[in-house]
């Protein structure tokens, strides 16, 4: 897996784009429709996607960042909503479960001469989905406050709360770290990458039964809430974009956020004195572990199964021609990491390669990991308000998730 | 009105309750008794830019047969009601058998979903309620004897609060009690506490959602008390005032009991909408320390890429005996009221 991922990063080998095949943009009949999340990243992706499809299409694209609670009902309709929708490793099995996306093995064979090997998403033979970008969580700081008190940058969250300590008792900042704590899937997801970052597994190998009452989440949870206690006291209430604002206020030092957060926070807009502060570290190991506590992203596009052929061409074409554009890559190099033939990383690419060799796990598609996920962001706030211990909190998840389960059919 | 008219009259709007709230209930009732069918499970080869490898997935083509052959889902009874995630009735058993004293047995109880959310349902009903039919009342009576030309400008920003949508209020509020917002500074500075923060324990949220939902509200006891204001009998007050009622005794004796049927219906309506309270608990982002039953319904269809149907059908039919148990001694009062009226 290393191996793969740093050769495609670092692929400068460029095959010869569109030689061969048709080329995919000049779209010029069938509706393209999009469901997507909303980040600056995916803004870039979509103005290309858009400039491909040509002014003679119909093109629509919706960004939400309850993308991931729309695409189900959106996509099972008859005809769907939409035509195409931008998956990750963790909405894409959810697609999967319910047929939702098509194979695009005869659209590739017809348009996407230019693709990587790597771009494409095969699940049990057939692709199903076409990658663009890989994204992960990791350190940020702000250099000049951890050179001020002469902090060594930290390796692992023990040294990140040691850290945010003695930024704390100098009086700089009253809570100088942040996450993305807010109840919900963020919530979720910090469990997700403290719990993998502990060497847990979230279920019993082969089967759907849970398995996260253990030390490994007992001692996930309980560093959790030592963060939290060095973060600002609405944590419950900040997601990715609020922790982002935070940081362009500069009232956080340290923090762990998506690497794509550098489009919207390397850009010229806002302060630039903490822009140029800032800087990017790898994600931190934790509890004497290797692994960094983070999760590897790969984010893509689907085509939705409940379209016109015609439809689904359409949107195949203008969306293969963004992710197959090393112009944008090349021109955006630092708004995260694209996956396209000739793509030169740019500074911020790093923490994100550092991950995957040191191990990182890709977030689990599995098809009931989005109930466990569920169960996570509602049951794990009282024992981060200090009304509940961490065993009775990973006992009410496990508990959620079985009733969760038994309902949809996989217990 | 003869019968025969009445029933023509309400045909069209019974129709109409009929199909879009009648069925709709029956159809989720219906709903709430099945689960999905078993998802059949395979292991494929995955391959993604980190690597390949053997991973779990659900075999679409069986799974879909089954679906099929049970296009409703498998029959669970009245299983989804008992489960932990609603009134969890092998839980409770367990903690009373388990439990040494009534605090613990509470606080297991409380700890479940469903009892966690209908307490902070209940409360956000009883504590917006009461507030919400006085204060009406006092700004009815206040706007009431203002001059006429203030009057119209007066209304409108008495009405305010209910004409802002519940979503966009929240957020706005939700803002500006921010540490950094201008309310959320204020109380800091009134408190004399940098780090006070309305956000942060569920006791400061709770009250501002309570607070909230009295500004919201108050605004619909206004005008229906406005309304019922303007056809208070003028003899009985000039009376009172010859015979030197202070202004207090006017209302106390004359105005509140000719109000008392208006107030009934404004504590009915008040309680059937704060039982499916909603809107603040997003606005805020108070999911994680304040969860309705609306809430729970909202999260089974919405938060988890999967919908479960079954147990958001369930959670609404619990909801609707809520209401119904919540509405009864209103009810049973106002029809006792009807026909000693008679």
């Amino acid at each position: 897996m290393k191996k793969l991922l740093i050769a495609l990063l670092f692929s400068f080998v460029s095959t010869s784009a569109f030689a061969g095949g048709h080329s995919p943009c000049g779209v010029t009949d069938g509706s393209i429709k999009i469901l997507a999340n909303e980040f600056t990243t995916y803004r870039i992706f979509m103005d290309e996607v858009k400039s491909c499809a040509g002014e003679g299409a119909d093109f629509s694209v919706t960004h939400s960042v309850d993308h991931n609670k729309l695409q189900v009902a959106a996509l099972s309709a008859n005809p769907a909503e939409f035509s195409a929708k931008l998956v990750t490793n963790g909405s894409i099995t959810t697609l999967m479960n319910d047929n939702l996306i098509r194979p695009l093995d005869d659209l590739v064979a017809k348009y996407g001469s230019a693709l990587q090997d790597n771009q494409k998403i095969m699940i049990d033979g057939k692709i199903y989905a076409i990658a663009f970008m890989a994204n992960a969580q990791h350190l940020w700081y702000r250099e000049s406050i951890l050179n001020d008190l002469g902090i060594a940058v930290p390796s692992t969250y023990e040294e990140v709360i040691a850290a945010s300590e003695k930024i704390k008792a100098s009086g700089k900042m009253a809570n100088p770290y942040a996450g993305a704590f807010k109840s919900g899937w963020n919530l979720g997801q910090e469990f997700v990458n403290m719990y993998l970052g502990h060497g847990g597994d979230f279920f019993k190998a082969g089967t759907a039964e849970v398995s996260v009452n253990n030390a490994n989440g007992v001692a996930a949870l309980n560093m959790l809430k030592r963060l939290t206690e060095v973060s600002n006291p609405d944590f419950l209430t900040q997601d990715t974009n609020a922790v982002k604002e935070e940081w362009e206020s500069g009232n956080v030092a340290l923090m762990h956020i998506w690497n794509s957060g550098a489009a919207s926070l390397l850009d010229d807009e806002g302060d630039q004195m903490i822009k140029a502060d800032t800087r990017l570290a790898p994600s931190p190991s934790v509890g004497g572990g290797m692994k960094p506590a983070t999760t590897l992203w790969w984010d893509g596009f689907g085509i939705a199964t409940n379209t016109s052929d015609e439809n689904a061409e359409a949107s195949f074409r203008a969306l293969l021609g963004a992710a197959t554009s090393t112009e944008m890559a090349n021109a955006n190099p630092n708004a995260t990491i694209w996956l396209i033939d000739g793509y030169s990383p740019g500074d911020t690419a790093g923490p994100v390669v550092d991950a995957a060799n040191r191990g990182a796990t890709p977030y689990p598609s599995l098809p009931y990991m989005s109930l466990l996920h569920g169960a996570l962001s509602t049951e794990l706030v009282e024992f981060l308000q200090g009304n509940e211990s961490a065993e009775k909190a990973l006992a009410d998840v496990e508990a959620a998730y079985v009733a969760k389960a038994t309902e949809q059919g996989f217990l | 009105m003869p019968h025969r008219t009445f029933f023509w009259f309400f045909f069209p709007s019974g129709l109409a309750m009929l199909m879009f709230i009648g069925l709709p209930i029956i159809s989720s009732f219906f709903q709430s008794l099945h689960i999905e069918p078993e998802q059949i499970l395979m292991e494929v080869e995955k391959c993604d830019p980190f690597g390949c490898k053997t991973e779990t997935k659900v075999d679409i083509e069986a799974t879909n047969k089954l679906q099929e052959e049970q296009p409703l889902g498998r029959f669970n009874g009245l299983g989804t009601y008992g489960d932990r995630n609603h009134l969890a009735f092998d839980e409770i058993k367990e903690a009373w058998t388990n439990s040494s004293s009534i605090a613990e047995f509470t606080d297991i109880l409380l700890n479940l979903p469903f009892y966690k959310a209908l307490l902070f349902t209940l409360t956000f009903c009883f504590a917006v309620t009461p507030p919400v039919v006085i204060l009406g009342f006092i700004v009815a009576l206040s706007v009431n004897t203002i001059t006429k030309s203030l009057k119209g400008p007066t209304i409108f920003g008495v009405i305010l609060p209910m004409i802002v949508t519940p979503l966009i209020g929240s957020l706005v509020l939700f803002w500006m009690i921010d540490a950094k917002g201008i309310l959320g500074s204020f109380i800091q500075f009134l408190f004399d506490d940098p780090n006070l923060s309305l956000k942060s324990s569920s006791q400061l949220t709770w009250i501002t959602l309570i607070i909230y939902g009295i500004w919201h509200n108050t605004p619909f006891a206004f005008v229906v008390f406005y309304a019922a204001l303007q056809t208070v009998p003028q003899d009985p007050i000039e009376a009172a005032i010859i015979d030197g009622a202070s202004r207090y005794e006017r209302v106390r004796h004359i105005v509140i009991p000719h109000l008392y049927p208006v107030a009934t219906f404004i504590i009915l309506i008040c309680l059937m909408d704060n039982f499916r309270v909603l809107e603040p608990i997003i606005g805020f982002a108070a999911e994680g320390v304040a969860q309705s039953l609306s809430w729970m319904i909202y999260n089974d269809l919405r938060s988890e890429n999967k919908m479960l149907f079954g147990s958001a059908g369930a959670t609404s039919m619990l909801t609707i005996i809520g209401v119904a148990i919540l509405l009864t001694p209103v009810l049973i009062r106002t029809w006792r009221e009807f026909r000693t009226e008679r």
